[in-house]
C-alpha cells in the first residue's frame, strides 16, 4: 500500500487530538505548554505533507512551517516567562490554585 | 514515497510518534513527559525527511528537540521543590468527557480525510530545498520574514521584562 496524503493527515489529526486531550485534562502549566507544542507539531506535519503531495510549483508550505516554528519559539519564551512570574507570585504552577484575580 | 522501504519507515515513525505523544500525556512524572517529548520530536524530524523537507528536519531537531525541550525541562526543575513523583496527574473529574471529545474529534477528522481525498497530481520534486527556501524567504515572503524578526525581538524583550519583574526595582 502506498503512503499518500491521507495517512499523514490522519497522523496529524491524531497528534492534534492527543494534544487537545492533554491541554484540557492537565493541571500543571508545564504539561499544558508541552501539549500546545504537540498540537503545533501536528499542524506542521500536515503542512509538510500538503507541500509534498499537492502539485505546487515551489516550497510555500515549508515557508509556512518556518513561520509556524518561529511563532512557536516566541510562544515558548513568553510562556516560560509567564510561568516563572506566576510561580514567583503564587508559589505554585497548578492552575487550580491560581484563582485570585488580585495577584 | 513509492517503494516498500518508505512505507515501512512511515509506519514505524508514525507508531513511535503516537506512542511518545501518549507517553507525554499519560506519564505521571513530569520529567519523563519532557523526555518523551524529545523522542516524539525526533521521530517527527524523520517524517520530515520522508517528505523531502530536509532543512525543516534540521530545524525541527535544533529548535524543538534541542531548545524547547531543554527550556521546559529547566523550567520544571526550577519550579518544583519536592519530589517529581505524581507531578503530572490528570484531573479526574473531567477525564471521561475530555476523552470523549478528543476521540469524537479524531473520528470526525479521520472520516473527512479518508472519505474525501484531495485529488493529487504530480508529486512535487524540488531537489535543493535550502536554496529554494532562501529564494522564497528573501523574495516573495520578505515582508513576513521581517515581521517574524520583529516578533522574535518583541518576544525576547517581553520574556526578559516578565521574568525579571517590571514592577520590583
Amino acid at each position: 500500500m502506498n503512503i499518500g496524503l491521507t495517512q499523514f493527515l490522519v497522523l496529524s489529526a491524531a497528534l492534534f487530538c492527543i494534544g487537545l486531550y492533554g491541554i484540557l485534562v492537565k493541571r500543571n502549566l508545564f504539561s499544558i505548554l508541552m501539549c500546545i507544542e504537540l498540537m503545533l507539531n501536528g499542524v506542521n506535519i500536515s503542512l509538510a505533507a500538503f507541500n509534498y503531495f499537492l502539485p505546487m510549483p515551489d516550497l510555500s508550505g515549508q515557508v509556512m512551517m518556518i513561520f509556524s516554528i518561529t511563532v512557536a519559539a516566541a510562544e515558548v519564551a513568553i510562556g516560560l516567562a509567564l510561568i516563572f512570574r506566576i510561580y514567583h507570585d503564587f508559589n505554585t504552577v497548578n492552575i487550580d490554585k491560581i484563582n485570585n484575580m488580585k495577584g | 514515497m513509492n517503494n516498500a522501504m518508505d512505507t515501512v519507515l512511515f509506519y514505524v515513525l508514525a507508531l513511535i510518534v503516537i506512542i511518545a505523544a501518549c507517553g507525554i500525556v499519560y506519564c505521571k512524572n513530569l520529567v519523563h513527559s519532557a523526555l518523551f517529548m524529545t523522542l516524539c520530536f525526533i521521530s517527527i524530524a524523520g517524517l520530515y525527511v520522508l517528505l523531502n523537507a530536509d532543512f525543516l528536519a534540521a530545524v525541527q531537531l535544533m529548535v524543538y528537540a534541542g531548545t524547547v525541550v531543554i527550556l521546559i525541562a529547566l523550567g520544571i526543575m526550577m519550579t518544583r521543590r519536592i519530589s517529581m513523583d505524581r507531578s503530572n496527574m490528570a484531573e479526574r473529574k473531567y477525564t471521561g468527557w475530555v476523552k470523549c471529545i478528543s476521540v469524537v474529534l479524531f473520528i470526525c477528522l479521520s472520516y473527512i480525510f479518508i472519505n474525501f481525498p484531495v485529488p493529487l497530481a504530480k508529486v512535487n520534486t524540488v531537489q535543493d530545498t535550502v536554496a529554494a527556501l532562501a529564494q522564497l524567504l528573501l523574495g516573495h515572503y520578505v515582508l513576513a520574514f521581517e515581521i517574524a524578526a520583529v516578533l522574535l525581538l518583541a518576544a525576547m524583550i517581553g520574556a526578559v521584562v516578565l521574568a525579571k519583574g517590571a514592577d520590583d526595582k
